[in-house]
Parts: structure tokens; sequence; C-alpha cells
């Protein structure tokens, strides 16, 4: 049920953000959530899209450096305290999450997050057992 | 007070500097011949013996040295004494990583530190002076070099070291340092850290003794203004001795080459062709006194230009010019030598790709070296403290190699220029050579 990412070399620099934009917007990808990470000189962005392959040979011909990433993509509640209900699980397991960011869904009141932790196999488990839903990109339409 | 350290050779007539020459060159191949196997092979190769070399216009006839031979020699190979007889050994980085290791007795610790003493002297030191040496010491010769020179001088020697800006401006003031002897950077930083304080006019400062590093006359003549004193050049190598090889007189206009333990000259890099005063090329030692590690016609891989011009100061010994360049592709960083192809080992060690570039410039009067290089799908990771821990595996790796920090930037494929043919591995944005 695992969402794929693609994750992104970029130079920490201004304009390399919008040139990769520009180049995914040429080729009409959309997108549908993207997170930016930054170290001193050089940042990681990570993106997910309907088509990965398609997305991932633009990228590769345009000799950006990049990686495929399986990622949860778990449904919470569009409600106070929910995010802090299902990370609280992952915490209480003693699981760590690397990075998160959420994801554009089109039912109401319904969020989504994209979560990759240390052992996502064992997360999902996890928040299955405790009543939330993994979903693929699908779901989210 | 004298002018001299040692008139009698500093002032010497050409024909007894040439006699000095002669004699010692003649016994210097013979311990060669005798102690070295590596160079009585390559003698016997050339097809001679030490019957062969009768003065120093046969010094031509004998093989070089190049410092991949000190590397592959090392630790003992180029060794002509036994090592119960050497005192001392002092250290620079090599070519790929390996040091080079020189060894001293004690007259070869007598003689360099003799040839410091005079750099002193010519800056105008005397008993009565406070010596400030803030060149590293430890391996590298710098510090240990202009110490043993303030003590065969008979100045108040303070062995500073290197860093430390705070208690070097306190010990100049407190005690009153008169002569200061490090890198030019180093000097630099100093005149702008005691303007920053306001202390200029506690300063008793008369003559510095700058060298290890390339600097420009502009550079001189902002550390003699900010100072207030009179800033001499001094050269050397590890391989040779360390610095005192040659230094600067009054006079300014190039060093005087202690001929009567290392005889210079001027080679054409490419063919080895020797060539006359005057012409620019590659400068060849060879070291005509020393027990423990005497090389024969040791190529250093500055490019400079000899002058026997006469010298107001009155000193008889050749002058050289400041290097004007290389004709290698190493960089003196902070003092320390540096090749592109240790930066080179490091990378390939760690998996990345040979597409790199060095860039060194000097920052408020520091030298700054950044390697830029490009990233992989095999470094790369979604991750990004796994990257920034592959990052600063890298400067670790750099550090231990080095010896100095190097900045690492990680940059997108393809954006290191490639050029047809040689790549341009370094941008040195310095400017550090004239002429």
């Amino acid at each position: 049920m695992a969402v794929k990412q693609i994750s992104v070399f970029l130079e920490n620099q201004p304009g390399k953000l919008a040139e990769f934009a520009a180049v995914l917007s040429a080729q009409k990808i959309n997108l549908r959530a993207i997170s930016v990470a930054e170290a001193a000189d050089f940042g990681i962005v990570r993106i997910i899209v309907d088509d990965v392959f398609n997305a991932v040979t633009v990228l590769k011909s345009e000799n950006y450096i990049c990686s495929i990433t399986d990622v949860l993509a778990v449904e919470v509640q569009d409600e106070a305290g929910m995010l802090a209900n299902m990370i609280g699980v992952l915490g209480a397991e003693g699981i760590n999450i690397e990075y998160m960011y959420n994801i554009l869904g089109k039912i109401s009141n319904v969020a989504y997050m994209i979560i990759r932790t240390n052992v996502d196999a064992q997360a999902a488990k996890i928040l299955e057992a405790k009543g939330f839903k993994i979903v693929d990109l699908e779901a989210m339409k | 007070m004298s002018r001299y350290f040692q008139p009698e050779i500093e002032c010497a007539s050409r024909e007894e500097i040439r006699k000095i020459q002669s004699e010692r060159l003649v016994k210097q191949v013979q311990n060669i011949w005798d102690n070295v196997p590596m160079y009585r092979k390559r003698m016997e190769e050339k097809g001679l013996t030490p019957e062969d070399i009768k003065s120093v216009d046969d010094l031509s006839k004998l093989p070089f040295t190049e410092k991949d031979d000190l590397r592959d020699q090392y630790p003992y190979g180029l060794l002509a004494r036994p090592l119960s007889e050497c005192v001392r050994i002092q250290s620079t980085s090599g070519t790929t990583g390996r040091r080079v290791v020189a060894f001293y007795t004690q007259h070869d610790i007598d003689l360099w530190e003799e040839c410091c003493a005079r750099a002193i002297v010519a800056a105008g030191g005397t008993k009565e002076d406070v010596c400030h040496v803030s060149y590293g010491y430890g391996l590298f010769t710098g510090g240990p070099g202009l110490n043993g020179g303030s003590h065969k001088v008979g100045c108040l020697t303070l062995p500073m070291s290197s860093g430390n800006t705070e208690r070097q401006i306190q010990f100049m003031t407190d005690l009153g340092s008169t002569i200061l002897c490090c890198t030019p950077s180093y000097a630099a930083y100093l005149a702008e850290s005691i303007e920053e304080r306001g202390v200029r006019d506690q300063i008793k400062l008369k003559a510095g003794i700058f060298g290890a590093e390339a600097w420009t006359e502009e550079m001189r003549r902002g550390i003699e203004e900010k100072l207030g004193i009179k800033a001499y050049d001094i050269y050397g190598l590890t391989e040779i001795s360390g610095p005192g090889v040659s230094f600067e007189c009054e006079e300014q206009t190039g060093m005087h080459v202690n001929e009567d333990h290392f005889i210079p000259e001027i080679i054409n890099p490419i063919t080895g062709e020797v060539l006359p005063d005057g012409e620019k090329g590659e400068l060849v030692f060879t070291s005509i006194s020393k027990e423990a590690f005497p090389l024969m016609r040791y190529r250093t891989r500055d490019i400079c230009i000899l002058s026997r011009k006469k010298c107001s100061c009155g000193r008889t010994h050749v002058k050289m010019t400041k290097p004007l360049g290389r004709s290698d592709d190493m960089l003196i960083v902070k003092g320390v030598n540096v090749f592109p192809s240790q930066i080179e080992t490091v990378l390939m060690n760690q998996g990345y790709p040979a597409n790199y570039q060095i860039i060194v410039d000097r920052v408020n009067n520091s030298d700054t070296i950044e390697v830029q290089v490009e990233m992989t799908p095999e470094m790369f990771s979604d991750n990004l403290s796994v990257v920034s821990e592959k990052e600063k595996e890298l400067v670790n790796g750099l550090k231990a190699m080095l010896g100095i920090y190097a900045k690492v930037k990680l940059v997108a494929p393809k954006t290191i220029v490639r050029s047809e043919g040689k790549a341009v591995r370094v941008i040195d944005k310095r400017n550090l050579y004239q002429g």
C-alpha cells in the first residue's frame, strides 16, 4: 500500500527550485505533494506525482539526481488533535519519524500525511491496529 | 652590531664560494655513493662514479631527485647516516598523502639554524632583540628553524607557535617583541587584530620575517604600514632543511641563497637543461653540507629567476626571486602543501566520481579551500541526514589527508565544467604569483 516518493538533489541556490518546477511544468506533471529539506549548500526536494515513471524519466534526462522511496500515506480525520494522536502512537512504540509532510486529498474532513520512519512496515501495522488507514494515491482522489 | 651573522661566508668572493662548493660537493657525492643505494644506482645508470665530479662545474652531470623519490624511499631510503647519529626529524606532506620525512644530525640542525640566524641578522636582529616566533612548531619546519636561528643570534626567543591571537598580542605588548616570524597571512591577520584592539602604540616590532607561502608586494607594503615594520621574505623547504635556504636583506629585491650549503640551479622544467642566470625556470637545489639527508639536484617545482647582480647589502651569495609559480600543481594553503591528487584520493576512497573542483581563496587574509564534488545517484538518499553524514565523512577524510579543514560542497551533476583536454581542477582566486 506504499506510495512512491521521488527525492531530488538540488543545490541550495536562488532559482534552482524554480528551474526544477519548470521542468515538471513543461511536461505537464502535476504535483500531489512537495516538501523541501535544506542543508547549508544543498537541499532535497521530495515529491509525490501520479506517474512516477514519467517524472523520473524526465528528471533524469535533465541530469537531476533522484531516487524513489516507498513512503506511507496515512489518513487522519481533519480535526484538532488527530495528528498528535497518530504520531503519538508511533512515538509510544519507539518508532522514529524521519520526515513527514502532508498531501492533498479531495475528500472533505480527511487529511493525509506522508510519513517516512525507520521501520515503515512495522509502523504501518501498528497504525492499522490503532484504526488508522494506510492509503494509496487512488484512495485520495 | 654586525650586519652579518657570518660575514666571512656571507660576503666571500665568488672564487672562495666556488672553492667551498666544489670541496663540499665532491665530498657529498662520495657520501651518497657510499651510503644511499638509490643515488649509487642512478649514477651508475648514467655511467658516473664519484671521480667524475671534480668541481661544481660537474654538478649538472648528476641525476635529479624528485618529490616522488622521497615518497618512494620513505622512510629510510635516502638516509646517508646511521639512525644513531640522527637527532631529529621534520616532515612535510607528500603528493599522495604519504608524508616526506627528513632526518637531521646535530651538524645538520646547526647549519640549518645558522642559515636562519643569517636571515634574522639580515632583518636587523641582534642579541638585544625579542624574537616572536609564530610559525607552527612540531613537524613543520617553520617554528623549529626560526627558533633555533633566534637562539644562535642570542635574541630572547618567544616560542609562540601559531594561533591564539589574544595571547600573541598580549606577549607582544608585555614582552616587547621586536621581530615577528610567521606566515605573511598570519602577519596580516595579526596586524589587523592589533589595529582593532587599538594597541598599535604598545607594539615595539621593527621587523618581520615572513615565509612558507606566496605573498604579493602589495601584501608586504600593507603589513609594513600597519605594523610599522620592515617585512623580509624567507624561503625554504623541509626536503632541503627548512626555512633559511634563502632570505632577504634590506634591499628587499630577492633572497640570498645560502650557497655554501645549498647550490641552486635553474632548469627548463621540461627538458631538464640548465638555464643561465637571469632566465626563468625551475629551481633545483643540491645540499652539499648536510650529513643525514643530502639531496642531489632536488627539483623544488618552484619557478624562479637567479640573479648575481651585486647587492648593496654586501652579501655575495646569489639571489633568487620569490617563486613566480609552480611547475606542478601543488598549492600552498595556510602554509600547508596541498596536492590535488591527495584530494582526488580521498574522493575515490569514499566513492565519489572524479568530477571535482578545488577553489582556493583568501578571505580576511586567511586562506580558504573548498572542494566541490558532483553528487551521484549512489551517494544520494531521500534522507537529508544520510547525505549530510556523507558530507561530514568527506570533510573528515580531507582533514586527515591534508591536515587542514577544507569545506565540501556537493553540487548537481554536470555542473563542473568539463574542458577538452586537461581538466581545470583548481581555481586559485588569490593571484599570489607576480612577474
